[in-house]
């Protein structure tokens, strides 16, 4: 990826993350992760990782999202007076993104690892699925089964009388 | 570099043209001649433009556009002006740019060159489909907000429901589809399906994965929300659902997203399902008529050979979501949803562990 494109990505990215956390209302805050998480995934495009970035699209942007506004317009949300309303939060919240950036300048400036040339078809399916199928395969197994504890756990809560 | 560039402009323009003209053309034209026949009336013949009405329906395809675009644009009061503006352009791009990845045609070659008939050749192009597709309900839910009315937050909530719901069942389809043919490439997918199974059956996706043709076209078609899938629009309890409040261009771009959505899921069918750009006996180096006799043909006249399969294919897929749609009466809200959860969904399911059963035991992919 060209320096240019990446600082012009870089610097949409960070801006429509911050309209996720300064906006007031919360359909625009909503649109602003759409935003963040589309331009995420044109990074990830940008590097060869061809299939992570259409699967962020898909899965985040394409269906969490969505249901973010399903649920902020089914429960009809008014826009909020201040932008922040929890002082003691955004102090402790800046604090630590300032923290985070500090060790990753500093961990980034003392490394001199050289990331080495990507292999032919880096980013397709098919490394992807042979690794998560052998060497990833207890991982990825368990992750599933996550996700179905948090399914039945969603049925449980949202069914009015279990019977 | 410079001529690359200029293949690629003139696919993406031969490509608009396709599907641009479907979509004025025959959409109009079909849905007006079309719900005519089967509603047993003659159907719109007399516009009449500076006086001059002696072409019959060509006149109402050209007044129709013409007025759209001449009309008022009303934005009513209290309408979030900015989401009210990008909506209808949000709803419309990302069907428009799923034809990218859809191969109209094997390669020909000009001068030397060998040119793919396919605007972009993505090895994941199924992944793409499905990102372009999920992101089609924002233009439907902001809509449905940005509009400031009952009536449209209504068709909003239902349109992103009903989509979601639907793509679920669509996706698993799409995998049962990826497992058959082991790749992710639309392109590599329609070459799989040029052989001939025993030698006169042509060798297309619905022989090898009927369940998920039919899950597919159930799902694309309630993505589009027309009949019987239509309850975010539902004229009769919503007056318009999430476009009501649009008028003039807007709502020319809401109902021509609609109408592409129409002629992508047909061309997606096509491409999975009825072998694409493929004709029983046409290959790179000409036509085997059925007895054994092989005709040489010159590259271009082969390719122009497989678009107008591919075209036939897909206005006869048009043809027939538009004769469901005049068909068919309203879904319920409630069937609906029991349909996309309870139906197709667990046909879908059933439908991979099938497949790769298949697959597994039959040692790779069928050929």
């Amino acid at each position: 990826m060209s320096m240019v494109l990446f600082l012009v990505l870089a610097a949409l990215t960070i801006g429509s993350a911050l309209v996720v956390v300064l906006h007031r209302s919360p359909v625009y805050s909503a649109l602003g992760l759409v935003a963040t998480l589309a331009l995420v995934a044109m990074l990830f495009l940008g590097l060869d990782a061809l299939v992570v970035g259409f699967l962020q699209v898909i899965v985040y942007a394409g269906a969490i999202v969505v249901l973010f506004l399903f649920v902020i317009m089914l429960l009809n949300l008014q826009v909020e007076q201040e932008a922040f309303s929890a002082p003691l939060l955004v102090v402790s919240a800046m604090g630590a993104g300032v923290g985070l950036a500090a060790i990753v300048s500093v961990a980034l400036a003392r490394s001199s690892v050289v990331a080495p040339p990507l292999q032919a078809g880096f980013g397709d399916m098919e490394p992807l699925a042979e690794r998560l199928f052998t060497g990833y395969l207890l991982p990825f197994e368990l992750t599933s089964v996550l996700l179905l504890v948090a399914i039945v756990g969603a049925v449980v809560i949202g069914k009015k009388k279990l019977s | 570099m410079g001529i690359e560039i200029a293949i690629a402009a003139g696919k993406v323009v031969f490509l608009l043209l396709l599907v641009v003209l479907q979509v004025v053309g025959m959409g109009v034209f079909f849905e007006r001649k079309v719900s005519a026949v089967i509603q047993d009336r003659i159907g719109a013949n007399r516009a009449s433009i500076l006086g001059f009405a002696g072409l019959g329906i060509i006149n109402t395809l050209v007044a129709d556009p013409v007025k759209f675009l001449l009309k008022e644009d009303v934005v009513p009061k209290g309408v979030d002006h900015w989401l009210h503006f990008w909506a209808p352009i949000m709803s419309l791009l990302p069907a428009m740019v799923a034809f990218a990845v859809i191969p109209f045609g094997d390669v020909v070659e000009i001068g030397g060159r060998t040119i793919d008939l396919q605007v972009a050749h993505l090895d994941v192009g199924v992944l793409f489909i499905l990102a372009m597709a999920g992101l089609g309900v924002y233009g439907v839910v902001l809509a449905g907000w940005a509009s400031n009315n009952r009536w449209s937050l209504l068709g909003g909530i239902r349109g992103s429901a009903q989509m979601i719901s639907y793509e679920i069942a669509m996706g698993l389809a799409l995998v049962a589809v990826v497992l058959t043919y082991g790749t992710l490439d639309l392109q590599e997918m329609v070459r799989q399906q040029g052989h001939l199974i025993g030698g006169w059956l042509p060798g297309w996706g619905i022989f090898y994965q009927p369940i998920g043709f039919i899950v597919l076209l159930v799902a694309g078609i309630a993505e589009s929300k027309r009949i019987p899938f239509d309850l975010p629009e539902s004229e009769s309890e919503l007056v318009s659902g999430y476009f009501t409040e649009y008028s003039g261009a807007k709502h020319l771009m809401f109902m021509m997203a609609d109408f592409v959505e129409v002629v992508l899921v047909a061309a997606l069918v096509t491409t999975f399902f009825f072998g694409g750009w493929q004709f029983p006996g046409l290959d790179r180096t000409g036509f085997t008529v059925p007895g054994g006799a092989h005709v040489a043909l010159p590259s271009i006249v082969v390719a122009l050979l497989q678009v107008t399969a591919f075209m036939v294919k897909l206005i006869a897929l048009t043809l027939f979501q538009i004769i469901v749609r005049w068909t068919l009466p309203r879904f319920r809200y409630d069937q609906l949803m029991q349909l996309g959860w309870k139906g197709l969904l667990p046909l879908a399911l059933a439908n991979v562990m099938l497949t790769a059963g298949l697959v597994l035991w039959l040692g790779s992919a069928p050929q």
